[in-house]
């Protein structure tokens, strides 16, 4: 079924379209969000939120903002960003790991059918870390480009390109060409 | 700028990020609408992130749409009948059923209750009535025996105030010379009425017997035995007298009587005076 069609039954309140796009997203927006709040559990919790926010606010997306995909992205990024300012959050987590996502690909053996793990696991390998900061920075944190542009130093052209390079690494390890 | 141009610049990755501006999303999105091979990358691309945050996640996240929908209330109708809500149900109806159950035979108790008080105080309103019409009965036959009574003493009272009436005195004899008695003779109604009060009861097996005697020459006629002599509370008998007596006398008899008194057993005589 298109992806168009799919979400649009799911902004006319369809469970099934809801709970297909849910199929295909749920894990991505856990990955995320657990990224930035480091807890499995409150990940599991915030993820659910983020698809409850989803159905309820879904008039609210439209295809000229930009992918459905990238709308509940966003939603998750917020969400769990928000979390990380809750005075709870910061009582228990004071330091936050710095890490980056790949530390997370390299130890999770939590790989199922839906992620490419071989392809994955080659590509954290030969990952550069110029490739580590920028998609951290423009997937997982949701920066704007002149935002890492300013945290990386360097001009929004060569962090567009860069990015491009390292996402056609990523599409080449998991033969997405 | 061609496609491979556009695609090389990297706007597209930028898309999927959600780093651009509204203005650059929807420049992006008009352009996706009449480019079917810009289109094609942008899944592509977006096919490739999908899987990289995927792969970031250590959770399998598929079992948790059901609290997802449980959360937005859109339990889907076979688990909820399932699991949530039929258990809860036939919970439920045995809960209310044993509920209903324990008031009914609490109720059941509580009215047999009620009904043994009820047969109790009905008992007991019986047994005061049943006492109470034996008391009016004792009550009445007392008015009853007060009124013949008081008939009785007024009959001897117009008795004795009768000018009419003969009033003969009988004195006590050898064989009980305590002993005496009282005759009151209504000549126009051929009776006596005979007062007994001064006699000893007369022991077991004895009656009094009473003679109407003439005195010249002295015969006895018998006017009959007082049988009843110890239950006759007023101890004033009435007797036919239709002789012409002259003396009146009082003799203890054998039960039955006898055809001639016994001389020896005379209680009491007395003489007609004129």
């Amino acid at each position: 079924m298109q992806l168009e069609t799919l979400v649009s039954q799911f902004q006319d309140k369809n469970e099934k379209a809801f709970e297909s796009l849910y199929k295909m997203y749920s894990k991505s927006m856990h990955g995320v969000i657990y990224n930035i709040v480091r807890d499995n559990d409150l990940a599991e919790e915030v993820m659910q939120d983020v698809f409850i926010k989803a159905w309820n606010n879904s008039a609210s997306y439209t295809a000229q903002k930009g992918r459905f995909f990238t709308w509940i992205l966003n939603i998750a990024r917020n969400a769990a960003i928000d979390k990380t300012r809750s005075k709870a959050f910061k009582n228990s987590k004071k330091n936050l790991q710095a890490d980056f996502f790949v530390d997370i690909l390299e130890s999770n053996d939590n790989l199922n059918e839906q992620t490419n793990s071989i392809g994955i696991k080659k590509f954290v390998d030969k990952l550069a870390q110029k490739c580590i900061e920028v998609i951290e920075l423009l997937y997982f944190k949701g920066f704007t480009q002149k935002e890492a542009s300013e945290t990386l130093d360097m001009p929004i052209g060569t962090i567009k390109t860069r990015n491009r390079n390292c996402i056609n690494e990523l599409r080449i390890m998991l033969d997405v060409k | 700028m061609t496609n491979k141009e556009y695609i090389e610049s990297g706007i597209l990755e930028l898309y999927i990020a959600g780093s651009l501006s509204d203005a650059e999303n929807k420049a992006v999105y008009d352009k996706l609408l009449t480019n079917p091979d810009l289109l094609d990358e942008v899944l592509k691309i977006e096919a490739a992130i999908v899987q990289l945050t995927a792969a970031a996640s250590p959770s399998d996240t598929q079992h948790l749409f059901k609290a997802v929908k449980t959360k937005l209330g859109l339990d889907d109708k076979h688990e909820t009948k399932v699991v949530p809500l039929h258990e809860p149900k036939t919970n439920w109806l045995a809960y209310s059923g044993w509920a209903a159950s324990i008031v009914l035979a609490g109720g059941l108790i509580y009215l047999l209750n009620q009904q043994n008080a009820l047969k109790t105080n009905i008992q007991t309103v019986k047994t005061e009535l049943q006492e109470k019409t034996i008391d009016n009965t004792l009550l009445e036959e007392r008015i009853t025996t007060a009124t013949a009574n008081l008939t009785e003493a007024q009959k001897l009272l117009s008795v004795i105030r009768d000018k009419n009436i003969v009033s003969i005195p009988l004195s006590g004899q050898a064989v009980s010379p305590e002993a005496y008695a009282t005759v009151y003779w209504d000549k126009n109604a051929n009776n006596i009425y005979l007062d007994v009060q001064g006699l000893p009861e007369p022991p077991a097996g004895k009656v009094y017997q009473v003679w109407s005697l003439t005195l010249n020459p002295l015969a006895p006629t018998s006017l009959g035995t007082i049988d009843d002599f110890a239950n006759n509370e007023t101890k004033i008998f009435t007797i036919e007298n239709a002789n012409a007596s002259e003396a009146f006398g009082i003799t203890l008899e054998p039960e039955g009587g006898s055809t001639s008194p016994t001389m020896e057993q005379l209680y009491t005589l007395g003489a007609v005076s004129s």
